[in-house]
């Protein structure tokens, strides 16, 4: 995307949220913007709302979790199918206290992938609907994404030592 | 007036052991009813996978399970006498296929084919069951990344060996009983 439109998209957020924009990247070219968490739904309502920008499809939602950090990325991307522009936006969460307000009040999209979101790093959408898991099964009781919990299953027996004689 | 064609070179079942003569044949009842269900096992597919694909070309005519008396797949639960689970079961499919299980009726069998139904296979992970045998007895494994028709077939006439020479009393026997408890099977 082109640099002056992404300073004008940048600009859209800077209107209103100028205080709330830690940093700008643009990683292969494409605009993240990394955000304070506190205003997150209210500066996505604004780009959905804005009459240049009307960012009005929410291509995706997800985690992303940073052990080094102990804390817990929210990644919202947003396409503005006027103009064929995106944005991605990132907040970063406490990891021991990720809750933050749902954004199902201005996408109803992100309903399902809140509680994705919820099933695999345990954060907490605040007014969501319906906020259960949806993916894995209902009584698991890891946030199988998060790096703390192993990858492979613990009761598997077949590569244990003794099955090769160690 | 032409005679009808007819094909001789039609197999047909061994009778079993007995005692023969003018007019009569006396055998055990086991033998009867087990050479009756070996070749006509019904099987129920439950198939998550590229093992069910490999069962697709087992069921098709170059391999055609129909030569087993197979033929006629259930697809309900209720009529079905094998249930062969094949691909990948995700902990959350546990409840599914346990389910399939427990709305077969008795006698009935179970086939695991393939590594992943086995023993979870490459999915060595949180989300996958780790091998059927966790929620459901299991009568012949067959291994395989996935298994050829070959080994199909080879399960399948496993199976057809443990239907042809099972004891009518065996599904009343304790300890049968006490195997379905240890799955938490009424």
């Amino acid at each position: 995307m082109d640099s002056t439109i992404q300073e004008r998209i940048t600009g859209f957020i800077k209107e209103k949220y100028e205080s709330d924009i830690l940093s700008v990247e643009t990683p292969y070219n494409f605009l993240t913007i990394n955000l304070k968490k506190d205003h997150i739904i209210d500066i996505i309502r604004h780009l959905y709302e804005h009459p240049e920008g009307k960012f009005q499809y929410l291509t995706t939602l997800c985690g992303i979790h940073l052990p080094e950090l102990k804390q817990i990325a929210i990644m919202y991307q947003l396409h503005s199918l006027v103009n064929n522009w995106r944005v991605r936006l990132k907040i970063y969460l406490p990891e021991d206290n990720a809750v933050t307000p749902t954004l199902t009040t201005v996408f109803s999209a992100a309903n399902w992938m809140e509680r994705e979101t919820y099933d695999f790093f345990g954060v907490k959408f605040t007014g969501h609907p319906d906020l259960r898991r949806i993916l894995n099964v209902e009584d698991m009781i890891m946030f199988p994404m998060r790096k703390e919990f192993p990858l492979e299953d613990q009761t598997r027996e077949d590569k244990q030592d003794f099955m090769f004689g160690r | 007036m032409q005679a009808t064609q007819t094909n001789n070179n039609i197999k047909l079942v061994e009778k079993p052991d007995g005692y023969e003569g003018a007019g009569f044949f006396a055998t055990s009842l086991d033998k009867v009813v087990g050479m009756a269900r070996k070749n006509s096992i019904w099987p129920l597919p439950f198939a998550t996978s590229c093992c069910g694909i490999e069962f697709m070309a087992t069921m098709g005519a170059h391999y055609d399970l129909a030569r087993f008396g197979s033929e006629r797949l259930s697809f309900s639960p209720r009529q079905a006498d094998l249930l062969m689970v094949m691909g990948t079961i995700a902990k959350k499919m546990g409840p599914v296929l346990r389910q399939v299980y427990e709305q077969m009726a008795e006698p009935r069998w179970v086939l695991s084919v393939g590594a992943c139904a086995c023993s979870g296979g490459i999915f060595d992970t949180y989300s996958v069951l780790q091998g059927i045998d966790r929620i459901i007895p299991v009568d012949v494994y067959v291994p395989g990344c996935p298994p050829r028709p070959e080994q199909i077939i080879d399960g399948i006439m496993k199976i057809q060996h443990l239907v042809e020479t099972e004891s009518l009393r065996r599904r009343d026997s304790p300890e049968y009983k006490a195997m379905l408890n240890k799955y938490g099977i009424e």
